[in-house]
């Protein structure tokens, strides 16, 4: 993880933050945080109760409260604001980048260029990016190719190659191109660019509030209520009692009571996810995607990249009987010269290292057949002969003709043999001939076995996606320890697993890159687009990473599961902490009605006064103390449900009810020896 | 403390664990709707109540239907007793020539039965006459019963169905749950207790020479049949004013015990019922595993302080435990027992009187209440409260694994949050709100019998019984007044059915959600962390509400009491 380590309390964001903490105070702003609002109110009224006087308490005791219920409120805001101070630093790098850029206008007609000013570019516009130009907004290629540096917005110091059509079309703004000139039509509304929105989510001015943060809000609010009635039924018994309870001392009880402590963490916790994502190179869409991540039960994993190490390596040429291993490997090469991809280049390599194949350009005339993901073959067409590679079944279903025969026989039986030792096989065929077999090997990146179990043990299933027959993917899917896997997948077989998984009531993650994974990549419930990928795949995803790193999948999960633990810890804390609070004030306020009652000081707090006070005060200082883990979030290791929940629970649950009773004695020590009440 | 009152309660909470899965298998069949043995018998007559009432059982009701049809019932059930409590002196069946209930007592009593309360602010034989025993109260004991297991229903088949946008039909719940479980086990039960001695006669009184040579007229009725009823569907109310301390209500040791079984063994098997329901048995043992953890420390508080006694007696030279009370055939475990059953439950029947028990003997059946009586709990409406409860533990407790809230395969989202609140904080505002109103209205404070810390125990424990549908007295309070008649008319009504209808929408909430299948990531909702997790949270959440108000109560009268001090 690419964490830059700045300290959580450092100077420059704590001194912004304690003044945005008092903007905060704002009503229309604050009432977002109704448990924060309602102490706020509380506030202000022992504020004013405190201005008319008569409240029979001494002024000292009614001022340190006042103090300590404002402080309460302005922990919280300044909870958030710090957060978003966090946030808006990492922002102000990328909106370093987007600077005050300006483009090249291509007018129509052939009539040149115009400068304008990026922001005023409309979507449609075509704008010509030369060498050293930054591009200006989000946009497709449309002629030209250009190696692209997107550092800025990726970290990454090696250029990119951007080129029109295809799936390496899509353009950022604030990334600058090093070579050559491209046309870019632009794909953005002005201001709704990639980065401007990336920008504003991490700097939590677009923030709104998830699913999971609405529920939590709404339990708190009821909290509140419920706290609210006990509380303001308690004069009325009083009076039963023949006594009276002060205001002052109410407040404090009520202040305890209702959870002040997860309310002023909730915001913060949600912005530091999202914060916790960025600096981990992924720009979530919205927060609701990063929760959705810690739900998910399903990981679609590409094998190329992931499980294994990117790419396949000819080994082996297996031709068939009565063809010779030269002629084999000759057109296994002729047909792999234009190949530019590392398999291709690997046969090559085969070819001429091991069998000495002279052959080192196509003959003039050559007509390259491309691949693409509905024929899966590839080749080339020479003046006399046409040779093509590609998938077994791809290559028999061209040649109708010879997959009658008896060498379509012995091709299959070779072809499985390959398989079954985890190899992948492309057959080669010339003019409707069948030749024989390249053996492709893969190879299974270290540690990934280890990281499948880890998954398999917090509940998650992995099913492996690739292009390689059932054979092959069987055999791979086996060493590497995923659950399941999907052979020979296309983007239709992909969004077909994704709709009858979510039909079982599960949520899928995925990555892809190609504008064919979009329609999947909206499906799946997390889709990780890679940036390098094309704009409609970036578009259809609901999180982008930058690195274009599709083992970045298992770590999403991750860090959306930290999300909400760190949410259901601080809540269970914050509940759990109350009982204690009970013990501290129940019985300071109900002496003077029943001196009896004073056995339920079993923290032996010196006088009701400063048992009250301790309480409140610790109320209040928790806030900060737990603002770290908060914005860290709580330590997380994959583990299954039941360990997690004993471990959560055990730290967060029990050091919830026993903390507080340690740090209201610790307090009222403090108070009583500084006479403080 | 004896070996033979804790063996009593040992072999107590065997039957009630062992009668969970005989009664769950056939409360499953009825929550099914499917054919049981007694169909070939009572079959002709369920159909036959829906031809008369133009019912199709078949049809499914979405949330609001169920929930109108059961309102629109109840409020008809309701104007009908009060029509036949108004009207009783020119009713047939009068044979003590019985005045006709005033408007605030009808009020009271019509709201008081249907909601299951049956908190009575009158004596049974001095006030009803043997038709509005019959007809208007024990006809309720039924209906009441069988609505708040309807309402049960509804809730698993939230649970248990998906992307399903009906609960089931009220009609043909109640109907069933009447005919094939409620009708048949009571016309056992009230043989069994007429054996043993209980009437059950149109006679209206006896006379009886006493040892002293003195008349007595001993007043008689249709009580057995009355008596099944008010255990079994955890009505409470009794025939008689001393409910089922009187030798007619309760003659013998066996009966006190089948008694004090029968209040529980519907809501043990309604926790089987819900597992066999949402498939997986292991969910309703860890129900019922967290209920009677916290039944079996309750009896074990009120025992002890019972039998420990009063220390004031103590050095006034009465030793031994409390009787005051009590009656002297049960002693003080089988009242202890009681008394802590009877308030875990909804019932409100009692063997002895809660007024008079210690400070802290009394707390526990006052604090059973306030946790909304979800220790077992009342007919259906202990297992639908026990599961707003489980709602609220895996939402607080449930983000710690990681994931949004998941219970028995239903994502807990912001609406069932909002309805379980919703429902719970119910609980809080009539309690505590309504005694605060009369902890300081002169109307209010007419009430109790007692000074001091006793006499608020009594106003809180009186709003505690009417909102949780309890309908147990702490006595000593003069209840039948307009003011509190009124009040407690409408905690019992907000009690019942401000919870009902947000359980229902819940219901319709679950059921339209899709099914999230189990896996090792999945919140744990079996095993012994989630059952202590669930103890915790109904701990935390009750007694955080309630703890200022029994401080005040029972706390300082126990603790007035250990220092000798009397008001």
């Amino acid at each position: 993880m690419s964490t830059t380590s700045t300290s959580i309390f450092s100077a420059e964001l704590v001194g912004p933050a304690i003044e945005q903490s008092f903007r905060k105070l704002d009503p229309r702003e604050l009432i977002r945080n109704p448990v924060l609002f309602v102490t706020a109110v509380v506030a202000l009224l022992l504020t004013i109760l405190l201005a008319l006087g008569g409240e029979g308490l001494s002024v000292g005791f009614q001022v340190q409260l006042v103090i300590w219920l404002w402080l309460t409120v302005l922990f919280g805001t300044f909870a958030e604001a710090l957060a978003e101070g966090r946030g808006r630093a990492q922002a102000s790098s990328l909106r370093a980048a987007k600077g005050d850029l300006t483009a090249k206008l291509v007018l129509p007609k052939d009539a040149g260029c115009e400068i304008v000013p990026a922001a005023k570019l409309q979507r449609g516009q075509v704008v010509l990016v030369e060498t050293g130009d930054l591009i200006p907004a989000d946009g497709e290629v449309v002629e030209g190719v250009a190696s692209v540096n997107e550092a800025a917005i990726t970290g990454e110091s090696a250029p990119v190659i951007r080129e029109a059509g295809g799936d390496r079309s899509a353009v950022t703004a604030g990334t600058r191109v090093i070579s050559d000139a491209i046309k870019v039509r632009v794909t953005q509304e002005p201001g709704q660019g990639f980065l401007d929105r990336m920008i504003a989510l991490v700097e939590g001015a677009e923030r709104q509030k998830t699913p999971n943060e609405i529920a939590l809000t709404i339990l708190l609010v009821g909290l509140t209520i419920i706290f609210l009635i006990a509380v303001a039924t308690i004069p009325s018994f009083a009076a039963y009692a023949h006594g009276s309870i002060p205001v002052s001392e109410l407040a404090a009880l009520l202040i305890t009571l209702i959870p002040t402590t997860i309310a002023a963490l909730l915001s913060a916790i949600g912005i530091a996810g999202m914060d916790r994502l960025v600096r981990f190179n992924v720009l979530a869409k919205s927060g609701r995607a990063v929760e959705a991540a810690g739900d998910v039960d399903v990981l679609l994993l590409d094998k190329t990249g992931t499980i294994t190490i990117g790419d396949r390596h000819a080994s082996e040429f297996r031709p068939l009987r009565g063809v010779g291993l030269d002629d084999l490997a000759e057109a296994a090469l002729l047909a792999s010269l234009a190949d530019e991809t590392p398999e291709g280049r690997s046969i090559v390599v085969l070819a001429q290292r091991d069998h000495a194949i002279e052959t080192r350009a196509l003959p003039e005339g050559a007509e390259i057949i491309p691949f693409t993901a509905q024929t899966r073959i590839s080749g080339v067409r020479l003046e006399e002969a046409l040779i093509q590679k590609g998938a077994v079944d791809a290559v028999l279903r061209a040649n109708p003709t010879a997959a009658e025969t008896a060498a379509a026989t012995e091709l299959r039986r070779i072809t499985d043999e390959i398989a079954r030792a985890g190899m992948t096989p492309l057959a080669v065929a010339k003019d409707g001939k069948l030749l024989g077999v390249i053996a492709l090997k893969d190879v299974i990146k270290a540690g990934v076995r280890e990281r499948f179990a880890e998954l398999r043990r917090m509940g998650i299933r992995t099913v492996m996606i690739t292009g390689d027959n059932p054979l092959t993917a069987a055999s791979i899917a086996a060493e590497a320890g995923v659950d399941d896997f999907l052979a020979e997948a296309t983007p239709e077989d992909k969004l077909a697993l994704i709709r009858s998984e979510q039909q079982g009531g599960k949520l899928v993650a995925m990555c892809g890159d190609g504008t064919n994974d979009a329609p999947a990549l909206a499906q799946a419930d997390v889709g990780v687009a890679m940036n390098t990928g094309t704009q409609a795949a970036r578009e259809a995803g609901n999180m982008v990473d930058l690195d274009s790193d599709p083992t970045k999948l298992i770590e999403v999960v991750g860090l959306g599961k930290q999300l909400l633990m760190t949410r259901g810890a601080l809540t269970t804390f914050s509940v759990a902490n109350d009982v204690a609070k009970y013990f501290a004030i129940i019985p300071a306020m109900f002496v003077t009605l029943y001196p009896g009652l004073g056995v339920l000081n079993i923290m032996g707090l010196a006088s009701p006064r400063s048992a009250i006070l301790s309480a409140i005060i610790f109320n209040a200082l928790v806030i900060p103390c737990l603002v770290p883990l908060a914005l860290k979030g709580v330590r997380y290791k994959p583990m299954g449900a039941g360990q997690l929940l004993a471990r959560n629970l055990s730290i967060y649950g029990l050091g919830g009810l026993v903390a507080p009773f340690i740090g209201i004695k610790a307090i009222d020590l403090a108070v009583s020896a500084l006479h403080l009440a | 403390m004896t070996i033979q009152g804790w063996a009593m309660i040992a072999l107590f909470a065997a039957i009630v664990i062992g009668l969970a899965r005989p009664v769950g298998a056939w409360l499953f069949a009825l929550y099914e709707g499917r054919r049981t043995p007694l169909h070939a018998m009572l079959g002709p007559v369920e159909r036959g109540f829906y031809r008369l009432a133009g019912i199709d059982p078949n049809k499914e009701q979405g949330w609001r239907a169920y929930a109108l049809h059961m309102l629109l019932f109840q409020l008809a059930a309701l104007l009908f007793t009060y029509a036949v409590l108004r009207l009783q002196d020119v009713l047939p069946l009068n044979p003590r020539h019985l005045p006709g209930v005033g408007s605030d007592g009808a009020f009271n009593t019509a709201i008081s039965f249907t909601t299951n309360t049956n908190w009575q602010w009158y004596s049974g034989e001095a006030a009803m006459s043997n038709l509005s025993q019959m007809l208007a109260l024990t006809l309720h004991n039924f209906l009441s019963a069988a609505t708040g297991i309807a309402i049960a229903f509804a809730l698993f088949r939230g649970f248990a169905r998906q992307k399903a946008g009906s609960i089931g039909n009220f009609w043909a719940d109640v109907t069933r749950i009447t005919l094939y479980l409620l009708l048949p086990i009571c016309l056992i039960y009230a043989l069994f207790l007429i054996a043993s001695g209980v009437p059950q006669t149109f006679a209206a009184s006896i006379d009886a020479m006493t040892l002293e040579g003195a008349k007595q007229t001993i007043a008689l009725g249709p009580v057995a049949g009355q008596e099944a009823i008010k255990m079994l569907g955890t009505n409470g109310g009794g025939f008689f004013n001393a409910n089922s301390a009187h030798p007619f209500e309760n003659p013998t040791a066996l009966t006190d015990f089948v008694e004090i079984v029968s209040i529980l063994a519907i809501g043990s098997g309604l926790t089987w019922c819900f597992a066999k329901a949402v498939g997986n048995t292991k969910q309703g043992w860890a129900i019922l595993a967290a209920m009677m953890t916290l039944l079996i420390a309750g009896i074990a508080v009120t025992y002890w302080q019972e039998a420990a006694g009063n220390p004031i007696l103590h050095h006034l030279g009465v030793p031994g435990g409390n009787m005051e009370g009590k009656e002297v055939r049960f002693g003080i475990a089988a009242s202890a027992l009681f008394s802590v059953v009877t308030t875990a439950a909804s019932c409100g029947a009692v063997n002895a009187m809660h007024d008079s028990f210690t400070a802290l003997g009394g707390m526990i059946p006052l604090f059973n209440i306030q946790l909304g009586e979800i220790v077992i709990g009342g007919v259906g409406a202990g297992i639908y409260g026990f599961l707003l409860f489980a709602i609220l533990a895996v939402f607080v407790a449930g983000l710690m694994v990681g994931r949004t809230p998941e219970y028995v395969g239903k994502k807990i989202e912001s609406r069932e949050v909002k309805l379980a609140v919703l429902a719970i904080a119910v609980l809080p505002l009539c309690i505590l709100g309504f005694s605060a109103l009369a902890a300081v209205l002169p109307a209010g404070l007419a009430g109790p019998l007692n000074k001091g810390p006793h006499g608020f125990s009594e106003i809180l424990y009186a709003f505690s019984s009417a909102t949780g549908n309890n309908g147990s007295a702490f006595a000593g309070l003069s209840a039948g007044t307009p003011f509190y008649n009124g009040l407690l008319g409408a905690a019992m009504w907000i009690g019942r059915f401000f919870m009902i209808v947000p359980i229902l929408a819940i219901a319709g909430s679950l059921a339209a959600k899709k099914y999230t299948p189990e896996t090792a990531g999945s919140f744990p909702t079996t095993g012994l962390l989630w059952v202590g997790l669930l103890i915790g949270i109904i701990l935390i959440f009750g007694g955080l509400t309630f703890l200022p108000s029994l401080a005040l109560g029972p706390i300082a009268d126990h603790l007035a009491m250990i220092h000798g001090q009397t008001f």
